[in-house]
């Protein structure tokens, strides 16, 4: 078990250095740079010194060669501190600090209502007896997973904001604003779910143990739910960790549509901006909370099936 | 106007005019609702709330340059002189008089005596001379303030309320600067801090609301200031504003903004696009447009380029658009086509119309005329080499991408080939100065017709590389006069050279379009069309 431990740790500790090393890569690869960015801003004027340009380089250590450069952010971004952001000359993490509780409550939302609706609707799927019915509710997914997210949000700001007015159009003022923007959000990432768990619960119902259950006299709510589930709900769970990754680039667009302040907006604004310690600092803030998640989940693995650490390589067969 | 394809394949503005659509039936269904109680006389209190589409991240006036953000922090400061937006007449506001010298070097303003900042703080002719000598610090990071103050050589106080600027060169643009937001005027103490601190913690001005709260992304909030009483010559209310309190929500989606104008969950909302006129017309909100004033949309072109050095080539390219198709087919409605190098909206502005009427019969002899025969492909050719032309452009205005692709079909008709690159914001600039490019889109809103200076005397940064010519010198006599019939005419001569010799291609005015429901009353644009929130009244 303590290999297995050490071994995710290692491993999460080497996506993070990965994520930091391609994101400052692809952000010094990039043309222009965030001191142009800041005197362009004026987009009206065009006229701007190259000294000036060049002055205020200095000042944000762009002018250094990147290897220094790398070394320098890397340094410091071990500890935590990631310098202040080019266009409001806030620290990066104060920034990000202040945004993050806005997008955990949203995600968090919608993970909340992807699980509910998302196993719900897997469960009854595979649990009806009826042909139609179990065709209807499978043909669902498939449909959620396909329909872009800022469609859903539109169309729910249209009818639940505009015409029935029950809820805001923007903002993020209370538990009623939350509301249309979770679920937004729930809805591709609940369609995932529910293809994933579905399918394995079909499978799940199709072994042995359920024929032997059935056998001792089992009702179909226990052995769905008690048996099935239970082993159907691993694959699941990988799925869940992949998706806070993909709940996390979604609220780019969530919190766009309904101006919710956020890390999606942060980011959108901070890559707009070329503001690059900000986006280094989102990049590495998504890449944290990704990587804890599925760590998480990777030590919570063995608890639900303890042949997990006798052959953790079945993971990626999972997945 | 015949039907074109829709060049905006982007599923956002499908989707938005979808949305939008549905907006304006349940709009036409519900009917009458809560109209204003319509007594016609302004009055007191309120709040109004202000959906825009951007944040800049930064509260310092002197430095903000984006227009949505302008919006709310300009009525923070207070400038010291106002231009009307009618005549372009500077008028007086912090400062009661002025004196210009002749030569229009230096300038002398005499301020009232009564003003005070938010901080408690008295306006003196210190005061300004901190401000002024604060601008060039902010360097790039205040492009616009320090331009309008780039060549000054001293700001001296020559009495407790007596202030004089000084100019190594004449620079008759400056008093209009005066009247800018970029100069806006800010208390000693708020000088005093860095260009990232008044960024982000804000300026103390004496205008006539105070910031309250700034959420990033999300809202500004401003409220009255009690005890203001030094409002410009040209506000009709005397003394406080009506309103209590302004708010600007930062709404980015477009289809979002103006759902929720008609729903009434907002009351003014800016940057209208076509695609949301439709949602609305009618009902209980209008839509309020006017032209930005200074440098209008059209093409920039690189003069030393080989092709575009013969000015047969960039005529025929002038008379080949077809700008009225343009501003109909993509921008919203009311924009009209350039009619100058300058939009009509600007002080001295001369109509040249019968010059930049389309007309592909006059621009294909022009092109055969130049050595550039037609080849099969129906793309014109000399010496083997294909007459191309790549456009580069920026994405800060939806309408670039598909009045761009208008432009490209209609110069292949008279056998252009126009390439479109697409630039990040940041790549403009340097690929101006670098001189490595065939043309670029763009615009520049100033409300003072020195603009034309800034843009295309060869003395500055000649971006278009245009080759020394009596332009130079037209341009340098107008900065130089304070004779207002004297720089009206060289401002006409100006802009008849540069049309004529088609160093640009104007095309379209960009037009401000905001939506405001019928519940609010002046709110006004003032001269270079941001806005001036003082007179506002809610009823």
């Amino acid at each position: 078990m303590r290999r297995y431990v050490i071994k995710r740790l290692a491993q999460a500790v080497g996506v993070l250095w990965a994520a930091y090393t391609v994101s400052f890569l692809v952000l010094d690869y990039l043309p222009g740079d965030p001191v142009t960015a800041m005197a362009g801003a004026g987009m009206d004027s065009g006229q701007v010194d190259p000294e000036q340009i060049a002055a205020l380089r200095h000042e944000y250590g762009f002018d250094k060669p990147v290897l220094v450069q790398y070394a320098d952010y890397l340094g410091r971004a071990v500890r935590g501190d990631f310098g202040d952001s080019v266009a409001t000359g806030r620290p990066v993490t104060s920034t990000l600090a202040d945004a993050l509780p806005q997008t955990l409550q949203l995600t968090g939302a919608a993970l909340l209502l992807a699980v509910v609706l998302g196993g719900g609707l897997a469960v009854l799927a595979t649990y009806t007896a009826r042909r139609w019915l179990r065709q209807f509710l499978l043909s669902l997914p498939p449909l959620g997973v396909s329909v872009p997210t800022f469609w859903v949000g539109l169309l729910l700001v249209e009818t639940f904001s505009f015409r029935l007015r029950w809820f805001p159009a923007f903002g993020n003022d209370g538990l009623k604003g939350l509301v249309l923007p979770a679920l937004t959000l729930a809805v591709p990432t609940g369609a995932q779910i529910a293809q994933v768990l579905a399918k394995s619960l079909l499978t799940a119902l199709d072994q042995a143990y359920v024929e032997t259950a059935r056998a001792k006299g089992a009702g179909r709510w226990r052995i769905h739910l008690r048996h099935a589930l239970r082993n159907a709900s691993l694959p699941a769970l990988t799925v869940v960790g992949l998706l806070v990754g993909q709940l996390i680039a979604g609220s780019v667009v969530v919190e766009t549509v309904f101006s919710r302040d956020g890390l999606g907006r942060v980011t959108a604004a901070a890559v707009t901006a070329q503001d690059i310690p900000l986006v280094q600092g989102v990049v590495m803030f998504g890449a944290l909370i990704f990587v804890t998640t599925n760590l998480v989940i990777d030590l919570v693995y063995p608890l639900l099936d303890p042949r997990i650490v006798v052959a953790s390589r079945r993971r990626a067969a999972l997945a | 106007m015949t039907t074109l394809p829709d060049v905006r394949s982007t599923r956002w503005a499908a989707l938005t005019a979808l949305v939008t659509t549905s907006v304006l039936l349940t709009a036409c269904g519900s009917g009458g609702g809560d109209s204003g109680s319509g007594t016609g006389r302004p009055e007191s209190g309120g709040t109004l709330t202000f959906a825009v589409g951007s944040d800049a991240g930064c509260l310092d006036p002197q430095q903000v340059a984006s227009n949505e953000t302008i919006y709310s922090v300009r009525q923070i400061v207070d400038s010291l002189t106002d231009q009307d937006p009618r005549t372009g007449k500077i008028v007086p506001w912090l400062a009661k008089s002025w004196d210009v010298s002749s030569d229009a070097t230096a300038f002398t303003f005499r301020l009232r005596p009564d003003v005070t900042f938010s901080d408690g703080s008295k306006l003196t002719a210190q005061v300004v001379k901190d401000n002024f000598d604060a601008v060039p610090r902010l360097g790039a990071l205040g492009t616009l303030a320090q331009g309008y103050l780039s060549g000054v050589k001293s700001t001296t106080v020559t009495g407790p309320l007596t202030v004089k600027v000084t100019f190594g060169q004449p620079n008759a643009q400056f008093l209009q600067a005066t009247s800018t937001h970029s100069l806006g005027i800010e208390s000693s103490a708020s000088v005093r801090r860095t260009p990232q601190q008044k960024c982000g913690d804000g300026v103390i001005g004496s205008g006539p609301f105070v910031l309250k709260r700034y959420v990033q992304n999300q809202s500004l909030t401003l409220a009255k200031r009690t005890g203001y009483a030094w409002g410009s010559s040209r506000w009709s209310k005397k003394g406080e504003a009506y309103l209590d309190e302004l708010v600007f929500k930062v709404v980015p989606e477009a289809g979002v903004r103006a759902g929720s104008l008609q729903s009434g969950q907002v009351d003014a909302i800016s940057s209208v696009g076509k695609a949301n006129e439709a949602a609305l017309k009618g009902g209980q909100v209008s839509l309020q447009r006017r032209a930005n004033p200074g440098v209008v949309f059209g093409l920039g072109l690189n003069n030393s380029r080989p092709a575009l050095k013969d000015a047969r080539v960039r005529r025929a390219i002038l008379y080949a658009i077809d700008r009225q198709q343009i501003a109909d087919t993509v921008f919203p409605t009311g924009t009209r086509p350039a009619t100058s190098i300058l939009a009509h909206t600007t002080p001295d502005y001369t109509s040249l119309a019968p010059d930049l009427t389309s007309d592909a019969a006059k621009a294909k002899p022009l092109l055969d005329a130049a050595g550039w025969q037609a080849g099969s492909d129906g793309i014109r050719t000399k010496d083997g080499k294909k007459l191309g032309l790549t456009i580069n452009w920026i994405p800060n205005a939806d309408t670039n991408q598909p009045a761009l692709e208008l432009i490209q079909q209609q110069l292949k008709a008279i056998g252009v080939q126009v390439t479109l690159k697409q630039l990040q914001l940041t790549q403009l600039t340097p690929t101006l100065q670098s001189g490595d490019y065939d043309a670029a889109w763009g615009n520049v809103t100033r409300a003072d017709p020195d603009i034309l200076r800034s843009s295309f005397s060869t003395g500055l940064a000649n971006f278009y590389r245009i080759p020394t010519s009596g332009l130079d010198t037209a341009l340098t006599a107008q900065a130089a006069t304070t004779d207002t019939a004297k720089r009206k005419q060289l401002i006409g001569q100006a802009q008849q050279l540069i049309v004529r010799n088609a160093y640009y291609v104007p095309v379209v005015e960009l037009q401000t379009q905001l939506g405001v429901s019928k519940r609010v009353h002046d709110l006004n644009f003032d001269a270079s069309s941001r806005l001036q929130l003082h007179d506002t009244w809610i009823g």
